[in-house]
């Protein structure tokens, strides 16, 4: 298999804080991951650091066997989990920010997928609920056509029918040619989703495995077999 | 919708709940399937997760792959009739081995059996 991005020793430091710890870790093409863990355990920094947002303090990270940088970005779609939209803006302003920020956004599946997300391309962005704001930010990721998604915290704090629909939007999204990484400590509602997974705890990968696998080996779902691990 | 128990793979799942169509009628001999992209969607789960449960029940001819076509459920009626075996085997089995744990005797368990019908 294909991969696309490849960790190799990845550390981070703020200041004496390791929030990355040697992480080894890739991922190959066609395939959704989840890097699950609880809050503080590296999950953000590991995402920042392949979205480009963030050097490395040591180690390594390729993506398409680059190092982050204008290609990279090029073909990484990366949600944030802060809201990074300008206050003045309507939702059809965002789209048209994205589409003047990347040549790979699909104006016509972001439309669509506003009215799937039931989104009033009207209304200002300061008026959403929190889940509206969520649904809106997966529309914006979604709806470039990149190699890889970086989805941070994609779910949190998000009501139960925003859920569903961000839930199969990222299923509709799938394709055999790119990846998908979700950063989540909320795993019951999506180890469905995931082909593989990685737990990271203060820094390091404690423990990672196809989904299906650790299932019958260890005879428990991911949700519990994480709250055994942690 | 279909509820997952998450601590069993969700492709061995998938495959016992298209059994169980198959053998109840739900679902008919010779039919088409969905897509797997469909059926992912629909049931909310992995597409790989989805083809492997397909590629499962090609391996045990319960369907077979048209190329182009897309999956359609076999015409077989020994294998729809076997499967109906298997369902069943399978639910004596987890009866009889929760009653061993319970301390049953074979006996009690038919006798306990016979007086529940």
């Amino acid at each position: 298999m294909e991969q696309i991005l490849k960790a190799t020793q990845l550390s981070k430091y703020f200041y004496q804080k390791k929030a990355l710890d040697k992480v080894d870790l890739s991922i190959e093409k066609g395939k959704i991951y989840g890097i699950l863990g609880p809050n503080g355990g590296g999950k953000s920094t590991f995402l920042k650091i392949a979205a480009g947002l963030l050097k490395p303090s040591q180690g390594e990270i390729t993506i398409d066997n680059e190092k982050p940088g204008t290609y990279t970005k090029s073909i990484v779609s990366y949600l944030p989990e802060i809201n990074y939209l300008y206050k003045w803006m309507k939702i059809k302003d965002a789209v048209n920010f994205f589409k003047d920020l990347y040549a790979d956004f699909n104006a016509e599946k972001a439309r669509e997928s506003l009215k799937f997300m039931e989104l009033e391309e009207e209304e200002k962005v300061t008026t959403l609920s929190k889940g509206m704001m969520g649904r809106l930010k997966l529309t914006l990721a979604l709806s470039r056509k990149s190699k890889v998604y970086l989805l941070d915290e994609p779910l949190n704090g998000i009501d139960p029918i925003s859920r569903e629909k961000i839930i199969t939007s990222i299923l509709d999204s799938y394709s055999e040619e790119a990846s998908i990484l979700i950063s989540s400590h909320l795993i019951y509602y999506i180890e469905k989703l995931l082909d593989y997974v990685f737990f990271l705890s203060e820094g390091r990968i404690i423990l990672s495995g196809d989904a299906e696998e650790l299932r019958n080996k260890r005879g428990m779902s991911i949700d519990k077999l994480f709250q055994e691990v942690f | 919708m279909m509820e997952f128990n998450n601590s069993i793979p969700i492709y061995l799942q998938i495959i016992d709940s298209i059994k169980q169509d198959i053998v109840v009628g739900k679902l008919k001999a010779g039919q088409k399937m969905p897509s797997v992209r469909e059926l992912a969607e629909t049931l909310k789960v992995n597409p790989n997760t989805m083809q492997r449960a397909y590629q499962e029940l090609d391996r045990e001819k319960i369907t077979f792959t048209k190329r182009g076509m897309g999956t359609y459920l076999t015409e077989e009626e020994k294998t729809i009739s076997s499967l109906k075996e298997e369902i069943s085997q399978k639910i004596i089995l987890d009866f009889v081995e929760g009653m061993n744990k319970l301390g049953f005797s074979n006996k009690e368990m038919i006798n306990t059996l016979k007086e529940y019908l």
